[in-house]
This record gives structure tokens, C-alpha cells and sequence, in this order.
């Protein structure tokens, strides 16, 4: 355990990259492979669930400190992190024995799920007894479900990749899906051969960029090397027929079944040996998309009635073909890619299967014409796929680009603030903005985001000087302070005071520029919500 | 040992021993505040930061130990008086005398009797052995006065040789990889300490001009440190890898940093216990090293000293405050200041006056 208490703390005291892969890599070369699996599952963001209730964990660190439970809260308020001020809250304890990774997840803490409460507490004694308070962090952490130290997935892919000697595609492919951590899983993870595919495995997503609205795509490239598609606003998933079974996975690799039954209908139809990527959207018959409001009461629903599938039909929108015939075909260009799933299409004619348009243009003029149309076409805006690129992970930046239409904005009065979590513990970061009704400020979005460093202390500032009230923690302003703010989409909401949800809202400038009485009324914010939303 | 209240028969009540006032703690009956936070006539100093021993007073009087640092950062025009620990002075009848606070060199816990009634004024203090000051002494009271900087249960220092260890075996790792360590903490006090600390076989130690100022007081006191040179008078390019530079925060990523090349910097500060405080500064580490109780030391203090009334100030003292209440002492909060406010101004920013809850 110290070794990979040693290899949190490397992690946790650099914001270098560079160090970051190579502290992974070191501890890669050293560990068992059990070790190296279980770690490889935790930094990729794995959790083990339900261990002990924390709110048993606070009770039981604040009796073990000897003082009442305000004070844990005031010490929580102070860390900002709860395995944290477990860890610090209780007397250090003395380390006797060194036990592995793995010793520590199978025999300590995947034992404390579903035990008596009395068990649980004796068994929680003792680790605090048995551990200092480095070893105690990360042990805190993978009880409670939070660790996170900084590291993507794709940066311990690297790690483990440069560690092994193999390429970085290779570990990725390996590491999607559902696996069990274990010596045998870390060794086939490492195994310089090559030619492996289980049969439900997905590709790694190739991610788009984002293209910057204010200098607009000429400065990725000319438009005659790319192709456009429409920037739909669903559900991004990859479909894959093999060995006569059908895998819809999502992009948080996450294996969806029984959630879009047309979909998996509609995948029995291709040919063994096929994975298509694309997006699930709500739509008719016809195939016209409907908004994202409408397939949201499909998502997070396990399983789907016939009443909501008649009446919010999903299609799946095929824009990129990653393996026929059972052939790997990322390293193809995107222009063959597509042109044999246009072949592929066919063969196979099904309502819930189609491959999505390409949009004809000559010019970035042209397509900024046809882009400004989006919000009609419930998209986001459009898709720019470099011609010549091969489906990439993330190697290279640039092949593939999402050009949105320009946010929503409006100027908002902010009336509450609340603390930030982590490195922000200690300063009012979490913002929420009013608009007008009347002569009264209505809540209508939280905001995290937007501002610098420099800025953020500012309102901080602002938030302890003109504090009028406090209710637990957070606290009401006086109305000053006015901002832009710039969301994806707007859609009604009988759960919001305002009656309107935003999506994605953030802080685009503070208007130094504005007092509160000049921020938009809320019914200027009626105005921007689409017809049928 | 520690040193009794005598308790005759007629007793003063404690505002003539001392009251809160806006100006600082005051004593009425021997008309002088002690760490005074505005200007007055008589000021009575617990030791030489900023926060307590407040520029542009007529008089002070302190512990004789600070007398260097004390001369090198008041007023020219000040008049000084030093009393060595222990040593009794009457001030209009106010017996007053200085027992050490372990915070600093010469720093000091102020100890007002009048009329059979005994007040210590604790200044900022720590319980840890510390070679550059005089070791914390339990002095009996009826009133004590407690600072709160790390007045929290996740506050617990460890043993000054093992976070020695940790700094030494941070620097021969950086030496070994030809880096320069730059290891900061505050100017006067920390630095000190922090120098002690070290082991000068692993190689050359260079301070900030800052630091030096601090460094040349404490020799002149009489405090063993290790050999150093000061930065600024280093002359031609030499080569800084394998050195080890103490200096203060305020220079962290500014141009005078550009000359020791491939650094590794380290902040040494109670706050680094958290890490939410440590990341903020974006280091490459944080060392705990504090020259104020942790949260057991401050429990020991008080219930060793066991005072009748225990006021709190100095940060946490809200939750200090309710803490011994719930302990069943008197225990009342002395500033007006806000818990968090406190918390947040010393530990986000460089630029605090409060300099020494560093
Ligand atoms: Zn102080
Ligand atoms: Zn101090």
C-alpha cells in the first residue's frame, strides 16, 4: 500500500503531465501485476461503491477524535474534502505491517460492504489505527469513492503504454469496457501481442475540438479539406454486431442494454464483424431530429415502456464506420471510411439505422450560411472532418472539429455564493444568477466557470463584504454584481422558479460596464426558448 | 516547573488586569496595552512580527532574547526596555514579567499580575522543541489569552526531526537530480528554524535578502546556525544545482528566481497539512512546519495552564472558543474577526500581514 500511497502523492504534487506519466510508469514497473490492475482501475476512475455510509464515516472519525460532530463539520468546512479530514481529523496510527494493493481492496475494504454497523465501526478502528496519515488519504479516498487525483484515463493509458512497450491505441482498446482488476487482466493489458479483440470491446471515441467562434474555421484549414456534418446534440455511441451479438456502448463506455431496443433491432441487420459510430437521437419516422428535451425522458431510464417508445422514437445516426468484415479500418481516411459505410448502408435498410448527411459545400461562407440554420435542425451546429484522417485518439489535434453556433447570452444579476470543492475550498466560487421580473430577481442559473484566478478572488472579496444572509453554506449578496452569461440551450421547467432550465450555462465576462437594474428581464429569456421545447 | 498564582485573600477584579479594547489588550492599572494593534504610549510586545509588535509606538518593552530582531525592524525613535524571562518588573504597582512562548527567538508569553490576579497573554506560541528559541512553559493563570491559527482537529504536527528528515531527504533527491530546492518561509522566525534544520552536508545553503536580515539578528542573539550566504552578494554564474535557497514566498515565480535554473520549490507552513492549501500555490511541495500550537498542544497548553477564563483570538477562535466551552471552561472569543476570514487571508495570500501564521 505504501508504494501506491507514494505514487498518490507523486501525482498529487505535480501539475506536470510529463511527471505525472512517468510517477505511473515507475510504479507500473514495480508493482505485481494485481497491484497494477487494481491501481490501473482506480486512476483510470474506477470506484468501489457503498462501502460504508458517510455519514457513519463522519460520526465514527469524530468519536475516534474524541470531539462532537459541529467540529468534524467545521474541520470539513476548513479541508474541503471528506476523506481528507478523515484522515486528518483522527489521530495518526502507526503502520506496522506494509500489505499490498490488493490486499488492502479484496480483504479490508470490499469486506466492509453490507456489514453490521457494529462490525463496520471496529473495522473502520482499526484501519485508522493501522495507517499514517499519507497511507490514510488514499485509503479514505477509495472508501468514500473519491479519488481523483488528477489523471485522465488517457494519461494512465500512456503511462502503462510507454511502461509495456506497446502502443498507446492497444492499451486503450484493452481498457474499454467492462474488466475485473485482477493479475491475469494487467498481464493480457501488457501483452506485447497485439491481435486481440473480445468480441463486446468498443474503439476508443475520437474526440472533436472545438472550434474558437471568434476566429472561425479558416484557422484550421481550408474548407476543401474537410467534410461537414450536422452537430447533433444526443447520445454519441458506438453500435457493434460481432459473433451474432449486438453492443451499443456510450461514450462513457458505459454498455447500454435494453435502453434503445429499435437500435439493437436495427443492429441484428448488420453483418458480423461491424462497430459504427455515431449518435442516437430522438426522431420520427421521417428521420427529422427532434429536440434534446424530447430524448431526455429516454435517458437514465433502464428500461423503456411502449408508450414513451412510441412516443419518442430514437435513430441511430451512423457517421463513421471503425471495423467491417472484422477489419480495423482506423487508420483508413475518414473519405474510404465513409464510403464504405455508405456500401455497407446498402446492404442494410432498417428506420432506426441511418447513416447521417453530409452537407454540400464549397466555402467556409457557404457553410457558415448553412450552419447559421442549426438550431432550426435541433443541432448544435456543424461537424468539420478533415478528409484524410485517419479515426484518431487523440494523437494528433485537428481532424475532427465541432463548430457551434454561437451560445446564448444574457446579462444576469448574481445573488448567491457558495464555497468551491478541492483546490477552490476556500473561496466563493459557485455562483447563482437572477434575472428580472418586475421589480424582483428571480434565480435562474448556477455558474461555475469563466472567470481567472484574478477575477474569482475579486468576487470573493465582494461575496464577505456584502454578504446580507447565510443559509448553511451558502450565502445571498446584495444584488451588484452583473455577468454575461452564455449557455447551449434553453428548455421550459416546471423544477426551476424561473420556469426555464439552461444547459451548460457559464460566465462568459463580468459586465463591469452594467448595474444590476440594467441585466435582462426573464422574459427576454422566454423569448430565446425555441417553439416546440 | 510551573510557576503559581499566588491567591491572597483580596483579589482584583480582571478588568484593571486586562480588558479588551479597540486598540488591543489593555491594562488599566499599569496603563499599557500589550501587542497593541495601533500606536500608544506603552506597548508591551510578545515577540517581533508584525501583527504584534506594531510600528510607530513611543515605548516598548520586551523579552530580552528579541531585543536584535526588535531593534532591526521598530522605529528608530522608539524608546526600548528588555526584560530576560523570567525576571520581574513593576509598572504602577503591575508585576509584569516575560516566560518563553517557544514561538520565535524571543518570543514571549506575558504574564500581568495585580492584586493576587494573574493574566498570561500568550502571544503566538508552539509546544515543539525548536533549537532556535527557548523552550514553551506552562505558566498557571487565571485568565490566559490563546491564539487559534490552527485552532482545528486536522491541525497535528508531527516531530520536528522527522519533517527535518522529509525537507533533507526532498533536497539530496534534487541535488541528486541537479535541481536547486528554493524552500520558502517567512522572512523572520521560519526561515530561521527552517535553516536549522537542514543538514549542511548535502550541500551549499543561499538565503534571500529578506532572510539574511532575520538570520544576522539571530546570530547576534547567540543562535547556533548553520553557514549561509546571502544570494545577492553571490557574484559571477555559479552553479546553483545541489544548492539550497530559503527565501521568502513573495518570490516564488518572479524574475529573481531565474537564476538558480532547474529549481524544486517548497513551501514550509502549517496551512500545507491541507492540500486543497498546497496546490493553490502550484509547488512542487509542501512541508508542515508551524510555529503555532496544532490542535493537541493547544488542548495540553490550556488544560495544563488551567485558567478560570480562557479568552480565544488569533483565527479559529469561534471553534476554539466552543470547544472548551463544551469542556465545561469559560471560554470567550476576543476579536470580532470571523473564523474563515482569518483562514482564507493567511493561507491565499502571500501579501497578509499576519506573516507569521505561515
Ligand atoms: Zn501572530
Ligand atoms: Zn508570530
Amino acid at each position: 500500500m505504501k508504494r501506491f500511497a507514494d505514487l498518490f502523492t507523486a501525482l498529487d504534487s505535480t501539475t506536470k503531465t510529463n511527471a505525472k506519466v512517468a510517477a505511473m510508469a515507475d510504479y507500473f514497473a514495480a508493482a505485481p501485476a494485481d497491484d497494477a490492475a487494481w491501481a490501473t482501475y482506480f486512476l483510470a476512475g474506477n470506484k468501489l461503491r457503498r462501502l460504508v455510509p458517510s455519514k457513519l464515516l463522519r460520526q465514527w472519525a469524530a468519536a475516534e477524535a474524541g470531539i462532537e460532530d459541529w467540529l468534524f463539520d467545521e474541520s470539513y468546512h476548513a479541508v474541503g474534502d471528506l476523506a481528507e479530514t478523515l484522515a486528518l481529523v483522527v489521530p495518526p496510527g502507526e503502520s506496522r505491517q506494509d500489505q499490498s494493493l490488493t490486499h488492502w481492496v479484496q480483504q479490508r475494504l470490499m469486506t466492509l460492504r453490507g456489514r453490521e454497523e457494529l462490525a463496520l465501526q471496529r473495522a473502520m478502528a482499526e484501519i485508522w489505527a493501522e495507517t499514517t496519515v499519507e497511507m490514510r488519504l488514499v485509503i479514505m479516498k477509495l472508501i468514500t469513492g473519491a479519488f481523483r487525483v488528477g489523471v485522465s484515463k488517457r494519461l494512465v493509458t500512456r503511462a502503462i503504454a510507454q511502461q509495456a512497450g506497446i502502443p498507446t491505441d492497444v492499451v486503450a482498446h484493452r481498457l474499454m469496457g467492462d474488466w475485473k482488476p485482477s493479475a491475469a487482466f494487467f498481464q493480457r493489458l501488457v501483452d506485447p501481442d497485439t491481435l486481440d479483440t473480445q468480441v463486446s470491446q468498443p474503439y476508443p471515441f475520437c474526440l472533436a475540438h472545438p472550434i474558437d467562434i471568434e476566429k472561425g474555421p479558416e484557422s484550421v484549414g481550408e474548407a476543401n479539406e474537410f467534410v461537414a456534418e450536422w452537430k447533433w446534440d444526443g447520445i454519441r455511441g458506438q453500435v457493434i454486431r460481432r459473433q451474432g451479438q449486438s453492443f451499443i456502448w456510450s461514450r462513457g463506455e458505459e454498455l447500454m442494454e435494453n435502453r434503445w431496443p429499435e437500435v439493437e433491432a436495427a443492429a441484428e441487420q448488420l453483418p458480423d464483424g461491424t462497430v459504427l459510430d455515431g449518435e442516437i437521437l430522438a426522431a420520427n419516422a421521417d428521420g427529422t431530429v427532434l429536440p434534446f428535451a424530447q430524448l431526455q425522458r429516454r435517458i437514465g431510464r433502464k428500461t423503456v415502456g411502449k408508450k414513451l417508445l412510441r412516443e419518442v422514437p430514437v435513430v441511430f445516426h451512423a457517421f463513421d464506420l471503425l471495423e467491417a468484415d472484422g477489419q480495423d479500418l482506423r487508420l483508413q481516411p475518414l473519405v474510404e471510411r465513409r464510403r464504405r459505410l455508405e456500401r455497407l448502408f446498402e446492404q442494410v435498410d432498417h428506420p432506426h439505422l441511418r447513416t447521417t448527411e453530409l452537407i454540400r459545400g464549397e466555402s467556409w461562407q457557404q457553410w457558415a450560411e448553412v450552419r447559421e440554420g442549426s438550431r432550426a435542425q435541433h443541432a448544435e451546429g456543424l461537424m468539420l472532418k478533415r478528409r484524410d484522417s485517419p479515426y484518431d485518439v487523440g494523437r494528433v489535434r485537428g481532424s475532427w472539429w465541432k463548430w457551434k453556433v454561437a451560445p446564448y447570452t444574457i446579462d444576469a444579476v448574481l445573488i448567491y455564493a457558495q464555497k468551491g470543492h478541492g483546490r477552490r475550498a476556500s473561496l466563493f466560487t459557485d455562483y447563482t444568477f437572477a434575472l428580472w421580473d418586475g421589480d424582483t430577481l428571480v434565480p435562474f442559473a448556477k455558474a461555475y466557470s469563466g472567470l481567472d484566478d484574478k477575477e474569482i478572488r475579486r468576487v470573493d472579496q465582494f461575496v464577505r463584504r456584502n454578504t446580507k444572509d447565510s443559509f448553511g453554506p451558502v450565502r445571498s449578496v446584495t444584488p451588484t454584481l452583473v455577468m454575461e452569461l452564455a449557455f447551449e440551450g434553453l428548455q421550459r421547467s416546471t423544477r426551476h422558479k424561473s420556469g426555464i432550465a439552461t444547459r451548460f450555462p457559464r460566465i462568459v465576462r463580468w459586465r463591469h460596464d452594467k448595474r444590476p437594474q440594467d441585466a435582462n428581464q426573464l422574459s427576454e429569456l422566454l423569448q430565446l426558448l425555441p417553439e416546440d421545447a | 516547573m510551573i510557576a503559581d498564582a499566588a491567591k491572597p485573600a483580596t483579589t482584583s477584579p480582571l478588568e484593571d488586569v486586562l480588558s479588551v479594547t479597540d486598540r488591543g489588550l489593555y491594562c488599566a492599572a499599569g496603563d499599557f496595552y500589550v501587542d497593541p494593534q495601533r500606536p500608544v504610549d506603552h506597548a508591551v510586545v510578545t515577540h517581533a512580527h508584525t501583527d504584534h509588535a506594531r510600528w510607530g509606538c513611543r515605548r516598548y518593552l520586551a523579552a530580552s532574547d528579541s531585543e536584535h530582531l526588535l531593534r532591526m525592524r521598530m522605529n528608530k525613535d522608539a524608546e526600548f526596555q528588555f526584560l530576560p524571562y523570567g525576571e520581574t518588573i513593576t509598572i504602577r504597582g503591575v508585576r509584569v514579567s516575560f516566560h518563553p512562548a517557544g514561538h520565535m527567538l524571543g518570543s514571549a508569553q506575558v504574564r500581568i499580575e495585580h492584586r493576587g490576579r494573574v493574566a498570561v497573554a500568550m502571544g503566538d506560541y508552539k509546544l515543539d522543541a525548536d533549537p532556535t528559541c527557548a523552550d514553551w512553559e506552562p505558566v498557571r493563570c487565571h485568565l490566559m489569552i490563546t491564539e487559534s491559527t490552527f485552532g482545528l482537529p486536522i491541525y497535528r504536527w508531527k516531530p520536528n526531526d522527522v519533517t527535518a528528515g522529509e525537507i533533507n531527504d526532498w533536497w539530496r533527491a534534487n541535488r541528486d537530480a541537479g535541481r536547486c530546492s528554493v524552500l520558502y518561509g517567512y522572512a523572520v522566525g521560519k526561515s530561521q528554524r527552517l535553516l536549522a534544520m537542514l543538514d549542511p552536508a548535502i550541500g551549499p545553503i543561499f538565503t534571500h535578502g529578506a532572510v539574511e536580515k532575520g538570520v544576522a539578528a539571530y546570530r547576534d542573539t547567540g543562535v547556533g546556525l548553520p553557514p549561509t550566504r546571502y544570494v545577492g552578494a553571490v557574484e559571477g554564474k555559479p552553479d546553483w544545482s545541489g544548492a539550497m535557497v530559503v527565501a521568502v514566498p513573495s518570490a516564488h515565480g518572479t524574475p529573481w528566481m531565474r537564476r538558480f535554473g532547474k529549481v524544486s520549490t517548497a513551501m514550509a507552513s502549517g496551512w500545507m497539512a491541507v492540500r486543497g492549501a498546497r496546490r493553490r500555490r502550484a509547488l512542487d511541495r509542501g512541508f508542515v512546519v508551524s510555529d503555532h500550537v496544532d490542535w493537541p498542544s493547544l488542548i495540553e497548553a490550556v488544560n495544563t495552564c488551567d485558567p478560570e477564563t480562557l479568552w480565544v483570538t488569533h483565527g479559529y477562535s469561534a471553534v476554539v472558543a466552543r470547544y472548551f466551552q463544551s469542556q465545561g471552561r469559560h471560554a470567550v472569543v476576543i476579536d470580532g474577526r470571523s473564523r474563515s476570514e482569518e483562514e482564507d487571508e493567511a493561507s491565499s495570500s502571500s501579501s497578509s500581514d499576519r506573516e507569521d501564521s505561515e
